[in-house]
C-alpha cells in the first residue's frame, strides 16, 4: 500500500470526519439502540421505558401475523431470485453473441433500473387493473382466468412477485451477458468436441465459470427481495387483502410507525439484521474464495 | 452452408433481443400512452398503444391535483444535495485511506465498512427518534445529512486511488506539492468516470426512496414525488389511471434522463466496483 504523505499529522482524521461523524450519529447508534430497545417495551419519545427481557423476541414468535410475514418473506425472496435469476440467466445464453446491436439492446435493458419499486408498482397495478388492465383482460378473454389481486390473497402474492422479478429483469440480464462474453469461446469449443452435449457442457462448463456473477447477482437480488420493495407495497397493496403481502418490513412499518410499538418493532429490526448479516456473511466467504481462485 | 446456419443464429439471437426488450420497456411503453388518453381512449379494448389525445389535460390535473411541481422540487433538491455530498464525502475518506498513515486507519475502515449491514429497516425507529430530537422531522436536513455516508464510494474511490501508481505522488511529494493540492489537481480529475457512476446510482436511489420520506417528512412541505403518487391514485372514487399516469411519467423522467446521461460510466465505473 502506498502511504506517501507523511508530513501532516491529522490531515487524514480532518478528511474522514465527515463519513465518521455520520456513521457514527446514524448508523452506529442508533443500530446499537435498536438492539437496546428490542429488550423493553417503551413509548416512541422514549420517555417510558419497561425491561421485559427476552418476551419482545418469544413474543415475535408466537404471533402468527409475524410467522407469517416471515415465511412469505422468505418464500417471496426464493420466487423472485429463482425466476429472476432463472430466466435472466436463460435470456442471456440464447442472445450471447457479440451483435452489432448488443449495445443498443443493453441500453435499453437498464432502464427500469432508473423506476422505483412503488412507480413499477402504479404501472403493473393499471395492467393488472380488473376493468382496464391489459393482462387481466387477456387472462379474462383467453384463458377465463378473472384475476384480482386485491381481494384474492393467491393473485396478490402472485401480482407482487411478477412486478418485483420484471423490474430486476434487465439489470440481471445485462450482468449474465457480461458474464458469458468473458467465458472464452475455445472452452465451450472443447467441451463439445469432447463429446459434451450442449446441455451438459453448459452446466458442466459454462455456468461454473458464471458463479461469480450468478453469486453477485444472487446476493444484490435477495437484499432487493428483502429490504427494497416496501414502496411496492405501500402503494399498492397496502399489505392486504387482510395480511396476505405482508413482507417484513412492512410488518415492521405497522408496528413501529402506526401501532407505535417501539420495543416491538426494534425486535423485528434485529432479526433482519441477522438476515441482512448473513447473506454480507456468505458473500464475504465467497469473494475471499474467488479471491484464492483467482491467485 | 456453414455462413447460412451462423446468420440464421444470429437471426434467432436478434429476435430474442428485440422480444425481451419489448417485454422490459413495454409496461413503461403503456404507461406513457394511457398518459395521453381520455377515460374514453383508455377504456377500450383491445388497448391502443397509439398516443390519445388527453396529454394536455391529464398532465395539467395531475400537476395541480397532486401538487406536482412542488414534489417534484423537493425530489430533486435532495436527490442532487445528497448525490453530491455522497461524492465529495467518499473522494476525501477513499484519499485518506490510501494516501496517509495513521492509528486507526482499520478500524475508521470496518466502521465505515459495517454501514452496509444496517439498512435503514435494522435502525429505524431509533433513527426516527434521533429525528424527533434534533427537531428534523418535515425538514430537508432529515432527507439528506443522514445519507451523506456512502461505504459504496469510499470502496470505490479507495480501490481507484490504489491504482494510481505511486509515482505520480512521489513525484508530485517530491515537487513540494501539498495534499490537499495533489487531491485536487490530480485525484479529482482522474476520478471523473467514478463520479459519474456513483452519481447515476446515489441519485437514482436518493430519488426512489419511499419508507424514510413517508415516516419523516410526510408534510406538504417536505414531502417527495414517490409518496405524493400515492396520494394520487388513493381517491374516493374510481382510480384516474391517465392522470395517475401522467404523473408517473413526470416521476420517472428525471432519473431516466441522468440514467441515460450518464450510462456508458455506469457500466465502467460498476464494473471496476465489481471487480473488489
Amino acid at each position: 500500500m502506498q502511504t506517501t504523505f507523511k508530513s501532516s499529522k491529522w490531515l487524514p482524521y480532518l478528511l474522514l470526519s465527515p463519513s465518521i461523524i455520520i456513521v457514527f450519529i446514524f448508523f452506529i447508534i442508533p443500530g446499537a439502540e435498536s438492539l437496546y430497545y428490542s429488550f423493553f417495551r417503551l413509548n416512541i419519545t422514549g420517555t417510558k421505558k419497561y425491561f421485559v427481557g427476552m418476551n419482545n423476541f418469544v413474543r415475535l414468535f408466537q404471533d402468527s401475523e409475524y410467522i407469517g410475514s416471515l415465511v412469505l418473506s422468505f418464500s417471496f425472496t426464493v420466487c423472485v431470485v429463482f425466476f429472476g435469476l432463472g430466466i435472466s440467466l436463460a435470456i442471456a445464453t440464447v442472445a450471447n453473441k457479440k451483435l452489432k446491436l448488443f449495445n443498443v439492446y443493453r441500453t435499453l435493458l437498464i432502464w427500469p433500473y432508473a423506476l422505483s419499486p412503488a412507480i413499477t408498482g402504479i404501472i403493473w397495478a393499471l395492467m393488472f387493473d380488473p376493468s382496464i388492465g391489459v393482462i387481466t383482460n387477456i387472462l379474462e378473454r383467453v384463458f377465463g382466468i378473472t384475476f384480482t389481486y386485491f381481494n384474492n390473497s393467491t393473485h396478490a402474492v402472485i401480482f407482487i412477485t411478477i412486478t418485483a422479478t420484471w423490474k430486476m429483469l434487465g439489470y440481471n440480464i445485462i450482468f449474465f451477458l457480461a458474464g458469458l462474453q468473458g467465458v472464452p469461446g475455445e472452452i465451450i469449443e472443447a467441451a463439445i468436441i469432447d463429446g459434451a452435449g450442449k446441455w451438459r457442457s453448459f452446466w458442466r462448463v459454462i455456468f461454473p465459470l458464471l458463479s461469480p456473477t450468478t453469486f453477485f447477482l444472487l446476493v444484490m437480488n435477495t437484499l432487493y427481495a428483502f429490504f427494497q420493495l416496501f414502496g411496492l407495497l405501500h402503494v399498492v397493496t397496502e399489505g392486504g387483502p387482510g395480511r396476505a403481502t405482508y413482507l417484513l418490513v412492512y410488518k415492521l412499518y405497522r408496528d413501529g410507525f402506526i401501532s407505535m410499538n417501539v420495543g416491538y418493532a426494534s425486535a423485528q429490526s434485529i432479526m433482519l439484521l441477522i438476515i441482512v448479516s448473513s447473506v454480507m456473511l456468505l458473500q464475504f466467504k465467497f469473494a475471499e474464495r474467488r479471491v484464492f481462485y483467482g491467485t | 452452408m456453414r455462413i447460412s446456419r451462423k446468420s440464421w443464429s444470429n437471426f434467432t439471437s436478434h429476435l430474442v433481443m428485440i422480444i425481451v426488450v419489448f417485454v422490459v420497456l413495454f409496461p413503461m411503453v403503456y404507461a406513457l400512452t394511457v398518459s395521453t388518453q381520455t377515460s374514453k381512449e383508455y377504456f377500450r379494448f383491445p388497448p391502443r398503444i397509439l398516443p390519445g389525445t388527453g396529454s394536455p389535460d391529464n398532465y395539467r390535473d395531475a400537476w395541480i391535483t397532486g401538487n406536482l411541481g412542488r414534489l417534484l422540487f423537493n425530489s430533486s433538491f435532495i436527490s442532487l444535495t445528497v448525490a453530491v455530498g455522497k461524492i465529495v464525502l467518499s473522494i476525501i475518506a477513499g484519499f485518506a485511506f490510501v494516501y496517509f498513515d495513521f492509528k486507526g486507519k482499520t478500524f475508521f475502515f470496518i466502521m465505515i465498512l459495517i454501514t452496509h449491514m444496517l439498512p435503514l429497516p435494522v435502525r429505524i425507529v431509533p433513527t426516527y427518534m434521533l429525528m424527533t430530537h434534533f427537531g428534523w422531522v418535515d425538514t430537508y436536513w432529515a432527507l439528506t445529512i443522514p445519507f451523506f455516508a456512502s461505504a459504496t464510494g469510499t470502496l470505490l474511490f479507495r480501490q481507484l486511488y490504489m491504482m494510481i501508481p505511486t509515482s505520480l505522488a512521489d513525484a508530485s511529494r517530491v515537487d513540494g506539492v501539498k495534499p490537499m493540492q495533489f487531491l485536487w489537481y490530480i485525484v479529482v480529475p482522474i476520478s471523473k468516470t467514478n463520479i459519474a457512476a456513483l452519481f447515476l446510482i446515489e441519485f437514482i436511489y436518493i430519488w426512489n426512496q419511499y419508507l424514510w420520506p413517508l415516516i419523516v417528512a410526510n408534510a406538504e412541505a417536505t414531502r417527495v414525488i414517490q409518496i405524493g403518487l400515492k396520494q394520487l391514485i388513493d381517491t374516493d372514487a374510481a382510480v384516474d389511471w391517465n392522470i395517475v399516469m401522467a404523473g408517473t411519467v413526470l416521476a420517472m423522467i428525471p432519473p431516466l434522463i441522468i440514467l441515460i446521461v450518464f450510462q456508458s460510466s455506469l457500466i465502467k465505473g460498476l464494473s471496476l466496483a465489481e471487480e473488489k
